[in-house]
């Protein structure tokens, strides 16, 4: 049963009228609940604009949170949420900070001798259940955002591509490749062989921990792609095992290099240019 | 209408497509290429595409029927200057630029054809290159 104005406007004169005596309860319960990871002061101040942008909402704002008079009281309760999530709270430990309010209002029903009727008890409840639905709501957000923050810096940490002598670069790969990073890995591979005019790439896939179709597939596209821009690529670091599943899968490298160690993969390339140069040096010479 | 120039650099044509190709233009330029080929002897077509954003089913036959027509006439070709974005769409769409050989730039595209003509004249030069080369590693 949704509260209705008049009854936000009961509670707000509630809030109002033991304003000292919520804030000071409401804080000793959510410190009990936080067990000390917040200092009682920062709690306090929390709990005291809680509290204030609730009587600003007024009885409207409280009946819907939705309209324009509640602007405050959501935005409170997002930045209370949101800095909850940031210090790494739980959800039920962010929750517990707005239901409070609950035991503080039974509380004052019972001791204080406030007049309240059943009705408005279960609306004030109603009431803070919307409230910390609210603080979920944007602990998720945050939490999610954090989580694609995480994802993007991750993706930039881990595809290097290093030249590792004139003319050939590597890309060690490491982790498991999905298809946004390997987007991201044919990409920057692609760019660099532009950038340095390099005319072989190696992609060393030692740290990857499997392959199946779909990671070889990502990885003939990109020896593929670099092919049609003139530069050739050599798959290194094919452990034993990876070598026992690519067979087994039937997956057809056709006649794309591939070598055990980094170290052979370097040693082809420079057999390849190494004998270009002793071809042609002799004929500069006559 | 606009035609894509057709540059004479030592041994080698080069053709740098700087416009957005349409039949017609493609037709004009695979005359003139010929032309070109035929009066000037040249052995080597290389075909500049860094200012093409898009290259599509037309243009990948297009580069296709130069590579075959230079063929013909004695002519090595060369892609060279494929922009990443290109290479990946073209990989995405299944497109293959089945007989064109390809080179990341103008520099390693001469470097390419110089090569190539040397394996294909050098088997006359290759007892002496071996002697030359023993002779350079032995004390």
């Amino acid at each position: 049963m949704a509260l209705t104005a008049d009854g936000g406007n009961r509670l707000v004169e509630l809030l109002t009228g033991h304003g000292e005596r919520v804030v000071q309860r409401w804080t000793e319960v959510v410190a009990a609940s936080l067990r000390g990871r917040l200092s009682l002061a920062e709690l306090r101040l929390q709990v005291q604009e809680l509290h204030a942008s609730m009587i600003n909402a007024g009885g409207a704002g409280l009946a819907d949170l939705q309209v324009p008079a509640a602007g405050e009281l959501r935005a409170v309760l997002a930045d209370l949420s949101r800095s909850r999530a940031r210090q790494s709270f739980t959800a039920t430990e962010t929750a517990v900070s707005i239901y409070a309010l609950k035991d503080v209002l039974v509380e004052l029903a019972e001791t204080d001798g406030a007049e309240l009727s059943l009705r408005d008890v279960v609306d004030f409840t109603g009431l803070v259940d919307r409230m910390g639905l609210l603080t979920f709501e944007t602990y998720v957000q945050t939490r999610e955002g954090l989580i694609a923050d995480q994802a993007e810096q991750l993706l930039e940490l881990s595809t290097p591509v290093v030249k590792i002598w004139d003319g050939v670069v590597a890309v060690p790969l490491v982790g498991t490749l999905d298809s946004a990073r390997a987007q991201v890995v044919m990409e920057r591979l692609l760019q660099t062989l532009v950038d340095t005019g390099s005319p072989y790439a190696i992609i060393d896939i030692t740290g990857v921990p499997a392959v199946d179709t779909q990671v070889a597939q990502h990885i003939l596209k990109t020896v593929v792609a670099a092919r049609l821009m003139g530069a050739d690529c050599i798959i290194s670091g094919i452990r034993p095992q990876i070598a026992q599943t690519i067979v087994a899968l039937g997956i057809e490298f056709g006649d794309i290099a591939t070598k055990a160690s980094l170290a052979d993969a370097l040693r082809h390339v420079l057999r390849l240019t190494g004998v270009e140069a002793s071809r042609r040096h002799p004929r500069r010479e006559a | 209408m606009e035609r894509v120039p057709v540059l004479k650099i030592g041994d080698i044509l080069l053709v740098s497509i700087q416009i957005d190709m349409s039949d017609q233009t493609a037709v004009t330029l695979q005359e003139d290429l010929a032309e070109r080929i035929v009066a000037t002897g040249c052995h080597g077509v290389i075909i500049d595409i860094t200012a093409l954003d898009i290259v599509d089913s037309f243009v990948g036959r297009m580069l296709s029927t130069i590579a075959s027509i230079s063929k013909v006439l004695d002519a090595e070709t060369v892609v060279v200057g494929m922009r990443p974005a290109v290479a990946i769409t073209l990989v995405e769409l299944g497109l293959s630029l089945n007989g064109i050989r390809t080179a990341l730039n103008v520099e390693r595209g001469m470097e390419l054809i110089a090569a190539t003509r040397d394996d294909d004249l050098g088997y006359d030069d290759t007892p002496g290159d071996v002697e030359s080369a023993t002779a350079a590693t032995s004390p």
